[in-house]
């Protein structure tokens, strides 16, 4: 099982909360002020960060989806 | 497809010229139930002289909320709140100007940690006066409690200093001067509306008393005051802003936060009382995360995950907001009909956070449904919406929840409640588009033994 990390920047507020919850997937661009994806499929140690990080997205803009 | 192709809900209480408008000064929640139970995903009432669209269901609420606002105005759909805030002071920032507010300041992550520990500060200084047993009314309680935290956290705290609860008290009476029927003449002469002047009036009293002693005060000191001793307020007097403007923006600052996290604290401590097994599974939680003498500043940021979900699930049943509005600017189509400019469009989250299709037995009172796997928030963004949905999704949840989790684990932690009146007795009322707790609302409290 992988599993792949969606962003909707059409709902991204910049929060920056998922940076605390997992740095190593999320960063933030200062000029859009919205999130960047520095990995979309990060590794299956990562998992329980990532989804701390969309359960706590306050703009509800983050998701998991698995790949087939 | 144009409106008129729109179905028309019936009528329960009688048109006496304003279409439906008499049934939402009475029962709001039943018309808008009524709407999706005769209409489906696409309906409409009669709101004085204006059509009044509610969309349902995930697709048509998805496209609702994703609307720019280019297509559909907030501001213009809540003509309640102008008389409130005054002339001129905005009454919802763009999503743009939302994003620079909490970039610079209030909201965003990095300055949790300090409202954090300034809303516990404010809650035991609340619970200090407690004693070992007593009553307290949950409105009076939570919404004198929520004007401290948020006027401490949103202003700044040389300002909450010099609150107390006159201003809760006309704050309150704001909060009840929202009649529907301001929707034909938001300055017709009713009681409520008075009172609601009235309070505005005192509360600018109020700020511009606090302006005077600012301004003694920094005379006193030729003109300077020390950095920790300023706040919100220095910035406008400086930029010489008159205490009626400044109280309006206060004011608008507040009101997003006030009457709901007021609203929330109420609901979570019946829904809890009503459901001792999910008050037992809260305290343990909590007892234990505390057992390590860890700080409610520390802890409230943190996942709490058995409180979570009691708290979604309160958010669920009661969401403080029963219905969002918007003014359709630009034709905009929804569900397969166009919608012309100058249209009402809705979404009720009071009626869609219990569509049975997305909340299996929605009536019922079930926090494990925010546990994975079933994750019904998360699998339902466009029909769980007690903070709404899109960009203007409450951009306060991070910091309510917060709040929440804070007053949770102190209140819980010293004491245990219960209801003085029957369960059933603790209802909204719904007479006012800002819907509170109807009183009486009393619970007994009594320090728990160890």
């Amino acid at each position: 099982m992988s599993f792949r990390v969606v962003a909707d920047l059409g709902l991204c507020q910049g929060h920056q909360m998922c940076q605390g919850e997992a740095p190593d997937v999320f960063g933030f661009d200062d000029d859009t002020d919205q999130v960047v994806l520095k990995q979309e499929h990060p590794d299956e140690s990562l998992r329980s960060d990532v989804q701390s990080a969309v359960t706590y997205c306050p703009a509800m803009a983050l998701a998991i989806e698995e790949d087939q | 497809m144009t409106v008129s192709d729109i179905p028309e809900v019936s009528y329960a209480v009688a048109d006496d010229g304003h279409g439906h408008l008499a049934e939402m000064r009475v029962d709001p929640i039943g018309l808008f139930q009524r709407v999706y139970d005769e209409c489906g995903d696409i309906g409409r009432f009669r709101l004085a002289d204006k059509d009044v669209v509610l969309v349902f269901g995930g697709e048509a609420q998805e496209q609702f909320f994703r609307a720019p606002d280019s297509t559909l105005d907030q501001a213009a759909a809540y003509p309640f709140m102008t008389p409130i805030f005054g002339k001129g002071v905005v009454f919802d920032a763009s999503p743009e100007e939302r994003q620079q507010m909490l970039k610079n300041q209030a909201l965003r992550g990095e300055q949790m940690r300090g409202h954090a520990s300034t809303i516990e500060a404010e809650i035991n200084r609340m619970v200090a006066a407690w004693g070992d047993e007593g009553e307290i009314d949950l409105l009076d309680w939570f919404a004198e409690l929520t004007i401290y935290t948020t006027s401490s956290c949103l202003i700044g705290k040389p300002f909450r200093e010099e609150l107390d609860e006159r201003f809760a008290h006309e704050y309150h009476e704001l909060e009840r001067g929202t009649d529907a029927i301001a929707y034909v003449d938001p300055y017709a002469d009713i009681e409520s509306f008075r009172r609601r002047d009235a309070a505005r009036e005192n509360l600018v009293a109020l700020v511009q008393g606090i302006i005077d002693r600012r301004k003694a005060r920094a005379e006193v000191n030729g003109g300077s005051v020390a950095k920790e001793d300023r706040d919100l307020l220095d910035v406008l007097i400086s930029i010489d802003m008159s205490a009626d403007y400044i109280t309006g923006i206060f004011i608008s600052m507040m009101f997003a936060g006030h009457h709901t996290s007021s609203g929330t604290a109420s609901w979570a401590l019946i829904e809890l009382m009503r459901h001792p097994e999910t008050m037992s599974a809260v305290v343990k939680e909590l007892d234990e995360l505390y057992a390590d003498g860890s700080e409610v500043s520390f802890q409230a940021l943190r996942s709490i995950p058995v409180l979570e979900s009691a708290l979604k699930e309160t958010l669920r049943l009661h969401p403080p907001l029963i219905i969002l509005m918007r003014v359709v600017v630009e034709e905009i189509e929804l569900a397969g009909h166009v919608i012309p400019a100058g249209t009402v469009v809705a979404a009720s989250p009071r009626v869609s956070n219990r569509i049975a299709e997305d909340f299996p037995n929605p009536e019922s009172f079930d926090p494990g449904r925010y546990i994975d796997p079933r994750q019904e928030d998360l699998q339902n963004r466009w029909t769980w919406i007690p903070f709404g949905a899109g960009k203007h999704r409450c951009v306060g949840n991070a910091f309510a929840m917060m709040q929440m989790k804070a007053i949770f684990s102190v209140i819980l932690r010293d004491y245990e409640f219960e209801m003085v009146q029957p369960s059933e007795d603790y209802r909204d009322d719904v007479s006012k588009m800002v819907i509170q707790l109807a009183k009486p609302a009393r619970v007994r409290y009594r320090r728990r033994a160890r």
